[in-house]
């Protein structure tokens, strides 16, 4: 098992987001997550990589017990790799030096060498003449291609994607899909939050509909969206199918 | 006029060894503020209230007193109690250094908190340390956003450093009221004096702008 998520709660103050989360994914697993806003999908994926603190409950990557004060956390993040709703690229920087500087500073990876993968890896998001050009030059789908190529350089065993196309413009959506589609198919496994009920249907192997901090409804992602079983999921697809 | 000129001329070699050490008061006062305001910085943002509470003590101290007390204080105070006498050079270094800190530190903070979280958040996610964070991502980002209140700051050190000529630190206000007194004049001492400082601080400004630019062209 990649991910187990066992007994989770999150709370912001006394404001409950989270309330008893159950969740694995196995290995090379698509899992979509989809709900309305506020539900707590982005904030389940913000606990599997500690970016917030758990309230309760226990969380288990490979075995590790993540939520365990001992827990060797930047060592974990380093297989755990995200993707942001706001691209977060590195404005300083160039495109290159986005992709390397974790490669070289984390995991030692000699410069030449890690320049090479991030080359390829250009390659592999489809923007290869990028390399030289710094983040506030490039689209938006672009920014958000060299984001996943960033996260992919540390040679991740699972991806995290936090709605990655809800701030691009509708035409640039389909381009950060088609890589994202690539990945799935290269075997990576991965937990997307999204608005997209296409991508969803296409390569999620299993849909999840969160709402108000509940996992209501899991299932294949055929099954959830043509006989849905609980009525806040039909309420909830019946606006956005 | 030619009279002038010739009071001018035999002061010189006073003012300029005045002007120099005008420059090394204010560039001491630029290189030991920026480190010990970085490290006073760094301590202000603890997450510990306790270790936290003597670095907003030294700021606020530093901040809300004048520097001229400041500057007695080191010169009588501090300096006789560390060395066994006193000495107004170090006392004006010390003094200087110790004030500006105080001030580097919170633009420093206000710098560091401009960053979006967004850009920390992606360091730690790739793996990087709450450090590597800060040196590679957040910190180089935060010196661009600085510089012009750095180089503010820089600008008004330069005037300050006037200031120690009252603990008879030969620099070049006190070399204008030397000048002044032996000859019972007051316009030509001052005003010398005014255009050097000038010259100082426009050379500042224009390095500053310099550096701005250079930054924003990456």
């Amino acid at each position: 098992m990649m991910i187990e998520v066992d007994n989770l709660k999150k709370s912001f103050g006394t404001n409950e987001v989270l309330k008893n989360i159950n969740l694995s994914v196995e290995k090379q697993e698509v899992v979509v997550v989809i709900g309305p806003s506020g539900s707590g999908k982005s904030t389940l994926l913000r606990c599997i990589n500690l970016l917030e603190t758990t309230t309760s409950g226990h969380i288990r990557i490979e075995g590790v017990d993540i939520t365990d004060k001992k827990a060797d956390i930047n060592k974990i993040r380093e297989d755990v790799g995200m993707v942001f709703q706001q691209f977060n690229l590195f404005p300083h920087m160039t495109v290159l030096d986005n992709i390397m500087l974790a490669p070289i500073k984390v995991k030692k990876v000699p410069k030449a060498r890690a320049e090479e993968k991030a080359r390829e890896l250009l390659g592999k998001v489809g923007l290869a003449d990028k390399a030289g050009a710094y983040p506030d030059s490039l689209s938006g789908g672009q920014k958000q291609r060299i984001a996943i190529a960033r996260a992919l350089a540390m040679e991740p065993k699972m991806m995290l994607f936090d709605e990655p196309t809800s701030a691009l413009d509708p035409e640039m959506v389909g381009e950060v899909l088609d890589v994202m589609k690539q990945l799935a198919k290269d075997g990576m496994t991965m937990v997307v939050v999204t608005h997209e009920m296409g991508f969803a249907r296409e390569v999620g192997d299993r849909v999840i509909f969160m709402d108000g901090g509940y996992i209501v409804e899991e299932n294949e992602p055929n099954e959830l969206f043509s006989h849905p079983h609980e009525q806040r999921t039909i309420s909830f697809l019946s606006k956005v199918l | 006029m030619q009279s002038v000129i010739h009071l001018i001329t035999s002061y010189l070699p006073f003012f300029w060894s005045g002007t120099l050490l005008t420059i090394a008061f204010s560039l001491s006062g630029v290189v030991f503020g920026t480190i010990l305001g970085l490290g006073i910085c760094f301590g202000k943002m603890l997450n510990n209230k306790y270790l936290r509470f003597p670095f907003i003590c030294y700021i606020t101290f530093f901040r809300g007193t004048p520097l001229f007390v400041q500057i007695l204080l080191v010169h009588f105070g501090l300096v006789p109690l560390i060395l066994g006498q006193s000495n107004g050079i170090v006392a004006g270094i010390v003094a200087l250094s110790l004030n500006e800190a105080a001030y580097i530190a919170e633009v420093f903070r206000a710098g560091i908190q401009s960053i979006d979280g967004g850009q920390t958040e992606a360091a730690r996610s790739l793996g990087m340390s709450q450090r590597q964070a800060m040196r590679y991502i957040v910190l180089p980002q935060a010196v661009r956003r600085v510089l012009p209140p750095m180089g503010n700051e820089f600008i008004s050190l330069i005037k300050d450093s006037s200031l120690v000529s009252a603990i008879a630190a030969p620099e070049l206000t006190y070399w204008a009221q030397a000048m002044g007194a032996q000859y019972s004049i007051v316009w030509t001492p001052y005003l010398t004096i005014s255009f050097i400082y000038l010259i100082l601080t426009l050379t500042m400004s224009f390095f500053v702008s310099f550096l701005e630019r250079r930054m924003a062209t990456k």
